[in-house]
């Protein structure tokens, strides 16, 4: 055929978004594009998942104040998988994005190698000199194989791990953090722990919420997990997965868990009605517990160290702006400060996500948190996050993740057996890498 | 398209003819709209499902096809999930449609005897319908909730162990149904309405004077008048049930319909083989053997009320 590619390109393009009209009849609208009237004045959208914290924290506002011609608005999808098939959607289709958009460490994989075009390269706009501010890891996730940095880094995620000091109380459990971490300090004494927790405990108690987020811990521990150091595919060969597997499937035989599907609606509940006493904690986590368990949740939780060992690191973000974004230079502007040192401080004495910017970190080594009975999370999240791996991360990532932990909820909410829970996630796996 | 005629010829002809001839065109012009709107949104986008359905494409890249041929055909026929989402469509189907006419069928006859504040009970039939399959979700999905629901918890009253609504297979399913049936049994009772009241009163009457009571009314006189309604309330139901995809998707928040896929439906499953896996290819593939099913089921529907026509025709 005649077609010149421009054009070849622009049915390509034309088609896929009317394909994604015929099969997805009710898309949701997602956020709109960002306008700028005569006067200078600017309107930048900003479009998170799960609890960034910025808008609880109050630095919108802050901004605001500090760039009166600024106005920032912020729309935020609960669940990471929901939002990015949104921003997949939107990307493709060229519309509907907003002038900055979150990413999950997990999916900048899948941004610096198969979307990179999509995004701004944040160098052009001067992100070179703020590279010294951020661990060569966290720097290097977010950049292409060719050098351009395509996210600011926000959180990280250092584990450990949550739980209620007045269930552990009534069920005649110690409540100390030091305590606690030393019964707990290989993962055989958290679970033996859980056993005695269950014996005490009501039946409506559990020790832990789910064993997803138990899976999700001790993988959050592992340097390899998915993908070799080649971008290979080595998720069925890897000993430490498997091992994480099993543990997680005793946990769920033992009746340890509380049986629920993270992010779910019934999840979201049992933060305040007391289903289980522990849950694996990456520091974002803290956010999200005050958010679900209200002002009536204060000084019933506690922070200890992880079982195990060594820490583990579980999520963390980056900020990007797309190539469609009318307003590049006031959002890198925006984001700059926003991932600043001091900004991410406050951040983490508000809302508990630990920073990323190694100013930062060197700032809050003394915060404690009167929501979580005054817990010393700063040193306790900055000694995590000193001793957590650097992780491996490929294309499908979270794909990968996901289809593991939901295997595993078959294991727990159905009884499936290890074996054919494990079958069914290679399966899922094949499907969503194929 | 050529749904727009030709110039008129040359020829020297009078005004009054072609006036008469415009005159036969503008119907067309009326409809004209509707099938340019549905050749630009319904038949274009079905043409190039049908294509993309030969190639590999994921959503991140939409630009670049591989040629995959019927690869994605035979990867969707060789998967056992897919056969599974099939085989729940059909059963959630099955149990959503079948009580869901006939309950429409009984609230219709009911609704047609003179009672008094009729309008209001008519009203009030269709607002399950006009709520949104989201809030409808949501709320059902509260409800049959395994921890904290109303229903385990009136379970619970009369002594009945809490039911898992959402792992278990035929338990889930049926939750989904019932959010189905809830949304759409008056839309359906209002349709039989209507059908009832085009039948004639003296039918009733005559059988009246013979002797026949309700019940054999409805069955000798509603039913047969009622039968294109049933046959047109099938059809769409089917349709519907076939690509059954707001509910089950809401109901858990899950695209694999429940962990191990027990409730996933042939519309969720190709949403999340475009949306949760990004491979366009094989969505489109899906949605095409969706087009050709729901087709199959329509023909087959018709075939059997012409034959039950016929059959009367002859007796």
């Amino acid at each position: 055929m005649l077609i010149s590619r421009a054009a070849r390109r622009t049915t390509l393009r034309l088609g896929a978004v009317a394909l994604a009209g015929v099969l997805l009849a009710a898309c949701g609208s997602g956020s709109s594009g960002s306008s700028a009237d005569n006067n200078g004045k600017v309107t930048l959208t900003i479009d998170l998942f799960g609890t960034f914290g910025f808008k609880e924290a109050g630095l919108y506002k802050e901004y605001e104040k500090l760039h009166p011609n600024v106005t920032i608005k912020e729309t935020s999808t609960e669940q990471e998988n929901d939002y990015w098939q949104a921003l997949n959607t939107h990307l493709a289709g060229g519309g509907g994005l907003a002038d900055i958009q979150g990413i999950e460490v997990g999916r900048t994989a899948s941004v610096t190698q198969q979307m990179s075009d999509k995004f701004v390269d944040l160098n052009s706009l001067g992100a070179k000199d703020l590279k010294g501010d951020y661990s060569k890891a966290k720097w290097a996730a977010a950049t292409t194989a060719d050098g351009r940095t395509l996210g600011l880094g926000t959180d990280v995620g250092p584990e450990a791990i949550c739980y209620r000091s007045d269930l552990f109380k009534k069920a005649g459990l110690p409540t100390g953090r030091t305590e606690l971490a030393k019964m707990w300090a290989s993962w055989d004494g958290y679970l033996k722990l859980g056993e005695q927790y269950k014996a005490k405990a009501g039946a409506k108690s559990h020790w832990i919420d789910s064993i997803g987020s138990l899976y999700s811990l001790m993988i959050g521990q592992q340097k390899e997990r998915y993908y070799d150091a080649s971008g290979k595919l080595v998720y069925d060969k890897n000993a430490a997965v498997k091992s994480a597997w099993d543990t997680s499937v005793k946990a769920a035989k033992d009746g340890l868990s509380a049986k629920l599907t993270q992010w779910s609606p019934s999840w979201n509940q049992a933060f305040s009605s007391g289903s289980f006493a522990t849950i694996g904690c990456p520091a974002w986590m803290l956010g999200y517990i005050k958010g679900q368990a209200g002002t009536a949740g204060k000084g019933t939780w506690d922070v200890a160290p992880l079982p195990g060992g060594v820490s583990g690191n579980w999520g963390g973000s980056y900020l990007s702006i797309p190539k469609t974004s009318p307003h590049a230079k006031e959002a890198y502007a925006f984001i700059k400060w926003l991932t600043a040192a001091p900004q991410q401080e406050k951040l983490f004495k508000k809302q508990g996500s630990f920073p990323s910017n190694l100013g930062a970190i060197a700032g809050v080594q003394g915060v404690k948190d009167p929501y979580f009975s005054n817990a010393p999370i700063g040193e306790l999240f900055g000694t995590a996050a000193q001793t957590s791996p650097v992780q491996v991360l490929g294309v499908h990532d979270r794909d990968v993740d996901q289809q593991i932990t939901n295997a595993l909820g078959e294991v727990e909410q159905k009884g499936t057996s290890s074996a054919t829970a494990w079958s069914h996630a290679q399966k899922g796996i094949d499907n969503a890498v194929g | 398209m050529t749904l727009t005629a030709a110039a008129p010829p040359r020829t020297a002809r009078p005004p009054a003819t072609l006036r008469r001839r415009l005159a036969k065109l503008s119907p067309y012009t009326y409809i004209a709209p509707f099938f340019a709107l549905f050749a630009a949104f319904g038949l274009f986008p079905l043409l190039y499902t049908a294509y993309v359905s030969l190639y590999r494409v994921e959503l991140q890249t939409p630009g670049q096809l591989e040629w995959r041929g019927l690869g994605n055909y035979t990867a969707l026929f060789g998967d056992d999930y897919f056969w599974t989402a099939l085989r729940n469509t059909f059963t959630i189907g099955v149990i959503s449609t079948v009580p869901q006419l006939m309950m429409a069928l009984g609230l219709a006859h009911l609704l047609n005897y003179k009672l008094r504040g009729r309008t209001v009970f008519r009203v009030t039939m269709l607002l399950p319908y006009a709520t949104s399959v989201a809030a409808a979700t949501l709320v059902f999905a509260q409800l049959f909730g395994r921890d904290f629901g109303l229903i385990n918890y009136l379970l619970g009253l009369v002594g009945v162990h809490p039911v898992d609504w959402q792992s278990g297979t035929l338990a889930s399913q049926i939750a989904v149904s019932t959010i189905v049936v809830w949304r759409w049994t008056g839309y359906n009772a209002l349709i039989y309405l209507a059908g009832m009241q085009s039948i004639p009163a003296d039918l009733y009457e005559a059988a009246e004077l013979d002797g026949a009571s309700r019940w054999r009314q409805f069955l000798h006189v509603t039913l047969p008048g009622l039968r294109p309604t049933i046959l047109f309330t099938v059809v769409v139901s089917t349709i519907g049930a076939t690509q059954l995809f707001g509910e089950p998707l809401l109901f858990e928040g899950s695209m694999s319909g429940g962990i191990s896929h027990q409730y996933q439906t042939l519309g969720l499953y190709m949403y999340q083989e475009g949306w949760g896996f990004f491979h366009l290819g094989r969505a489109a593939a899906t949605a095409w053997v969706m087009f050709v099913l729901i087709l199959l089921l329509v023909l087959i529907n018709t075939v059997i009320a012409r034959r039950r026509t016929r059959k009367e025709a002859q007796r």
